[in-house]
């Protein structure tokens, strides 16, 4: 198991991808904490959605990670892209041949691969959250907020859950990227359909009828990202999206390790 | 122990539009170079996918080194393959790629710079792989197969894409680590390079072996041919119509009589042939080589 996470380490860290992907994170990270404060007093709202935030919520304790936690759902979408290429490439190249000649354990090689991710989206998470953090502390005097409370025992309790939640819903979204991987065998597919899905059709669903985003995936992952919402609870959200993730990979990982590898 | 590298039994695949693969038996002692041959669509590649236990046959049963490929974790890490050609991924350099599989493998790293060497892309190493050349990607592909240090080696068409003196650098390899007890066994569609190195020889046809056993065996089963060519082209027919008087199969094939028969009839057609003023420019008697062989085996002849 090691040797699959170390041989798929050499394939994440190439400079391209991995600079890439950082610097996709941190662009997005940047640009959605820094709308938080600069736009706080816009009527058009200052975070995701149009939503208005109040300087009230970002003097709470867990106002530092208020820019973060809103970031979640689009770290979740790069993972997911991130996770789907590794997976359905592997199909496209024809290297996934090689792979199994080299380590036949095909759930070996597919648990390998996905913590050789975690990792990868852990690192991820981690900078997002280091940027997010000391961008929100740079321009919370120029917003008029008052970190006293960032940094007491409550506003680390509040850093330490959301790097949780965010890490957890960066996950399951690189997992749900790695199913259509597993499934459409074709980066392109994969990723147009992940992303088409999250931010198109829930969209619509949402907008049609909308109980139908308390059910949704997507939406699953990024209540959890935010700790809850004001329409889906955390702990719906954390059971929902954690039984969706399992019961996918279960069967892609069924289907991988019976389906012949012909390309 | 063991004596046969690879030995196949009733293995087949079936898939909707019919066998890919239909009941092939035969077995490769251990050691030698053994060729696998057939045209197109004969189902050398599913047979070789099934040995590497990336699809599962629907009958029949397979050994590697007296494992079965069942079990394709018994063997795999002594066995190097390359199948359907190099497949590597473009934005890692050569030796990049090759340290992905020496680490999932658990070989030396620093054997993917001695096999850098090998296989003559010295000084390339570190470009990436999508720059490389077709023979370029052929010969990194050559050297992953050799990762493990192999005590067999799959090759799918290794001298695709090479020119003659890379095909002759090939050539040389696989007869090197046969010498040092490697087998090979090895699908091309060289058939002249083939029969200069293999021992053994399978042959497959819309899925079924037609023959597998020594290279000696097969060319001694075939009929030896007599080449005629005629001053005149137009006396070619009376040679073939005194070939068929002697109970020869004969035809013309351009501008040549092939006749079907022992080299000590060659004198008695020359004598023949001198009887009806006919003046012979050639006249060649030839045991049939590995390439009339398999399309005289295959039906492949277009």
């Amino acid at each position: 198991m090691i040797r699959v996470i170390f041989a798929e380490w050499r394939k994440l860290r190439r400079p391209t991808l991995f600079f890439g992907t950082i610097g996709a994170s941190l662009f997005f990270t940047g640009l959605t904490t820094t709308f938080l404060y600069l736009m706080i007093d816009s009527h058009r709202g200052s975070s995701d959605r149009g939503r208005q935030v109040s300087r009230e919520v970002l003097n709470l304790a867990s106002g530092s990670v208020y820019g973060f936690a809103s970031v979640g759902g689009l770290l979740g979408i790069i993972a997911l892209c991130v996770f789907a290429a590794q997976t359905a490439q592997e199909y496209t190249y024809g290297t996934f041949r090689n792979l199994l000649v080299r380590q036949p354990g095909r759930i070996r090689i597919l648990l390998g691969k996905l913590i050789a991710m975690k990792l990868f989206a852990l690192i991820l998470v981690a900078i997002a959250a280091t940027v997010s953090i000391s961008l929100s502390y740079y321009l919370s005097d120029r917003a008029k907020i008052t970190t006293d409370l960032w940094f007491t025992s409550a506003g680390y309790h509040a850093i330490g859950q959301t790097l949780l939640n965010v890490t957890i819903s960066v996950i399951y979204y690189g997992i749900t990227g790695m199913i259509l991987g597993l499934f459409l065998r074709s980066p392109i597919s994969a990723i147009s359909i992940g992303v088409l899905w999250i931010l198109i059709i829930e969209n619509l669903l949402g907008a049609v009828k909308p109980t139908f985003l308390k059910w949704m995936p997507a939406n699953q992952f990024r209540t959890i990202a935010q700790g809850g919402s004001p329409d889906v609870s955390y702990s719906h959200a954390l059971t929902l999206g954690s039984l969706y993730v399992l019961v996918g990979a279960i069967i892609a990982a069924v289907l991988f390790s019976r389906r012949d590898v012909s390309n | 122990m063991t004596t046969m590298a690879i030995s196949v039994r009733d293995l087949s695949k079936k898939y909707d539009s019919g066998f890919a693969v239909s009941h092939a038996n035969f077995e490769v002692p251990l050691g030698t170079i053994c060729g696998f041959v057939g045209p197109n669509g004969a189902g050398k590649t599913t047979t070789i996918r099934m040995l590497l236990g990336l699809i599962s046959p629907t009958g029949g049963t397979a050994e590697i080194l007296g494992e079965s490929i069942k079990h394709p974790d018994k063997y795999l890490s002594q066995v190097g393959a390359m199948i359907e050609g190099p497949a590597f991924y473009p934005a890692l350099s050569g030796e990049e790629n090759l340290k992905v599989l020496a680490t999932l493998g658990g070989f030396p790293i620093e054997r993917v710079g001695q096999l850098i060497k090998e296989v003559g892309l010295e000084g390339r190493g570190g470009s990436k792989y999508k720059t490389y050349s077709l023979g370029m990607k052929q010969r990194l592909g050559i050297a992953a197969a050799l990762l493990p240090n192999p005590k067999v080696l799959i090759l799918d068409e290794p001298t695709n894409g090479l020119d003659p003196e890379g095909i002759q650098e090939v050539r040389d390899l696989l007869k090197r680590l046969a010498s040092q007890g490697t087998t090979v066994f090895v699908s091309s569609h060289l058939l002249s390079e083939l029969e200069l190195i293999s021992e053994y020889i399978v042959m497959l046809r819309k899925g079924e072996v037609v023959f597998a056993g020594t290279m000696n065996d097969l060319l001694l089963e075939q009929q030896p041919v007599i080449l005629v060519k005629t001053e005149k082209e137009s006396d070619l027919q009376k040679i073939i119509d005194i070939a068929h008087g002697d109970g020869h199969q004969a035809t013309i094939r351009s501008g040549v009589a092939h006749i079907e028969g022992p080299a000590e009839w060659a004198g008695t057609l020359n004598r023949q042939a001198f009887e009806a003023g006919i003046v012979l420019t050639q006249l060649a008697p030839q045991l049939p080589n590995l390439e009339e062989t398999f399309f005289e085996m295959t039906g492949d002849r277009k």
